[in-house]
């Protein structure tokens, strides 16, 4: 039988929710030039916000057509008020501090988030069970299942919306030039804090709609989930040029597929029977990441900046 | 009458090392001032703490009544004072027509913003040739042009302007300071800030001179054209 489709259509979705999770990497990055390690843990975050939500808001035996829209309100206010709360009280005092401050005090605070829910989201110290989507559709020789169809629908609606949002919208615009000479943006009067604060805003909400994501699909959610998923997505955000979001997007869906292909294929290779299968895809990836940062550091479709380190 | 503006004892500092020493000067509306003085004087600074983009040590600045010391930068804009930056700076990326429509961020009259848009196409037109490109492939003094046509999208009370024709040809410098002139006989208050201190002074009802931070000289720009210091050390005469 013919993989290749399944594993495509595997790798897509895998990318899908890399690319929403790196738009916050890449927004964060593109207008103060800080990566911000807690982006998995907003992540994470988002999900236990929309697992409250099913579990502890929502009465017992809600639709999921109803729940997952609450979830994902839910989640996104979560996620939204953790990133935000992190702009204001971490790294906002921090604007002026050589940059390795800020980098290290992300750090700190992906740590602390990770505690934070251990020790005191009931049952958060082991995998607690997140309502699934398992529901499967034959589309020839692909299976996916409804939590796939939410992924792919929503990063595909998410994304556009930011597209048009920051192309076309005043506070986009504001954005952009905030994001090219934020002196200059304040010139024109743009207030770049407030800006700021829309940016990480945003990539909270995205990172809460791929924790839904997450939490649909495997069925189980922890607090150690932000780890993985925000490396992988930081590397997307790298590989696709940071501070580009079209770059997170593209390079979220080429991590993805890279990742699946690899996993899947390259055991074919003569000699090389043993690197493949699951356990060897994250080897993989960030062998690519290794790879484009050699040939190309810029990334995707990033831009030669000669005095960004 | 009250000036425009009114600068009393104004002291900036970067850390330790003051920049500008407690400067006081007035501009008057409908008029042009200008500030010279060679490299390091401080005289960026000065339009970089009157624009807000710097905090005071101390000082006072009064702009049509109202105190700046405090307000933020993006506010200072709404009060009528628009700031084009030394080094231009451009948003490279968005185009000649984005960023001159973020000149105009405050304003919500978009007839008006459309009609001053193409005043500033009609002021400089080879901006209107060009305005879905990219600002960032302008040559120098196409970028002043935009600089300068951003600021005005404003529509300021007062409009400053950090060195100009720095870095441009002979003749793109004759252009901008023509273009200067015109916006004065149109009766536009500009507070300019030059190196090129013949060509300032010309144009200006009021110069002041400035050397490490204070102001040494200031008169009307006529009598600073022919003082015999000013022509000396910065008219390039012996």
């Amino acid at each position: 039988m013919n993989t290749l489709p399944q594993q495509l259509a595997n790798g897509l979705l895998l990318g899908s929710m890399y690319g929403l999770i790196a738009i916050g990497y890449t927004m964060v990055y593109g207008i103060v030039q800080l990566i911000n390690f807690a982006h998995g843990e907003i992540f994470m975050t988002g999900a236990f916000g929309a697992l409250t939500v099913y579990f502890y808001i929502l009465p017992g035996g809600t639709s999921m057509w109803a729940a997952v829209p609450l979830m994902l309100v839910g989640g996104g206010i979560v996620a939204i008020l953790v990133a935000v709360g992190a702009e204001r009280f971490a790294y906002r005092p921090l604007r002026q501090a050589p940059r390795l401050a800020p980098l290290i005090t992300a750090i700190g605070l992906s740590l602390a988030l990770q505690e934070v829910v251990r020790n005191f989201y009931p049952g958060a110290d082991k995998a607690r069970a997140f309502p699934s989507l398992d529901t499967t559709h034959d589309l020839g020789s692909v299976t996916i299942k409804d939590a796939d169809i939410f992924l792919i629908v929503a990063a595909a609606v998410c994304m556009s919306a930011l597209a048009w949002f920051v192309r076309k919208s005043r506070t986009g615009r504001a954005m952009q030039a905030t994001a090219q000479d934020p002196d200059t943006a304040q010139l024109m009067g743009i207030d770049t804090n407030r800006i700021i604060v829309v940016a990480f805003a945003i990539g909270g909400f995205f990172a809460a709609v791929a924790a839904v994501s997450y939490g649909l699909k495997y069925g189980n959610i922890d607090y150690r989930m932000g780890f993985l998923m925000g490396l992988k997505a930081f590397t997307a955000a790298v590989l696709g040029g940071i501070g580009n979001i079209y770059g997170a997007m593209l390079g979220g869906l080429v991590l993805g597929i890279a990742e699946t292909m690899a996993a899947t294929y390259i055991n074919n290779i003569p000699g090389m029977q043993q690197l493949g299968g699951q356990s060897w895809a994250n080897v993989w990836a960030f062998c690519l990441l290794i790879l484009v940062l050699l040939l190309r550091p810029q990334g995707l479709l990033g831009e030669r900046v000669a005095d960004r380190a | 009458m009250t000036a425009l503006l009114e600068v009393e004892d104004l002291r900036v500092a970067y850390g330790k090392i003051e920049a500008v020493k407690g400067i006081s000067f007035t501009v008057e509306a409908g008029q042009v001032v200008t500030l010279i003085g060679t490299n390091g004087a401080g005289k960026t600074t000065t339009l970089r703490t009157l624009s807000g983009l710097l905090k005071p040590t101390s000082g006072k600045i009064l702009f049509d009544g109202r105190p700046l010391t405090g307000v933020a930068a993006h506010k200072i804009v709404a009060l009528g004072l628009a700031h084009s930056p030394e080094g231009r700076h451009i948003f490279p990326r968005l185009t000649i027509a984005e960023n001159l429509q973020l000149g105009a961020f405050l304003r919500k009259d978009k007839a008006g913003i459309e009609k001053d848009i193409q005043r500033a196409y009609d002021l400089f037109p080879i901006l209107g040739e060009r305005r879905k490109q990219a600002a960032g492939t302008l040559s120098g003094g196409e970028q002043q042009m935009l600089a300068m046509g951003r600021a005005l999208m404003s529509q300021p009370k007062l409009l400053m302007l950090d060195e100009p024709s720095m870095g441009l040809s002979p003749i793109m410098m004759q252009k901008i300071m023509a273009t200067i002139a015109e916006l004065k006989s149109q009766g536009t208050t500009i507070l300019l800030v030059e190196q090129n201190a013949q060509a300032a002074l010309s144009l200006a009802d009021q110069g002041h001179v400035m050397e490490v931070g204070s102001i040494v000289l200031s008169g009307t720009g006529q009598h600073l054209l022919h003082d015999e210091s000013v022509r000396k050390a910065y008219l390039g005469e012996d």
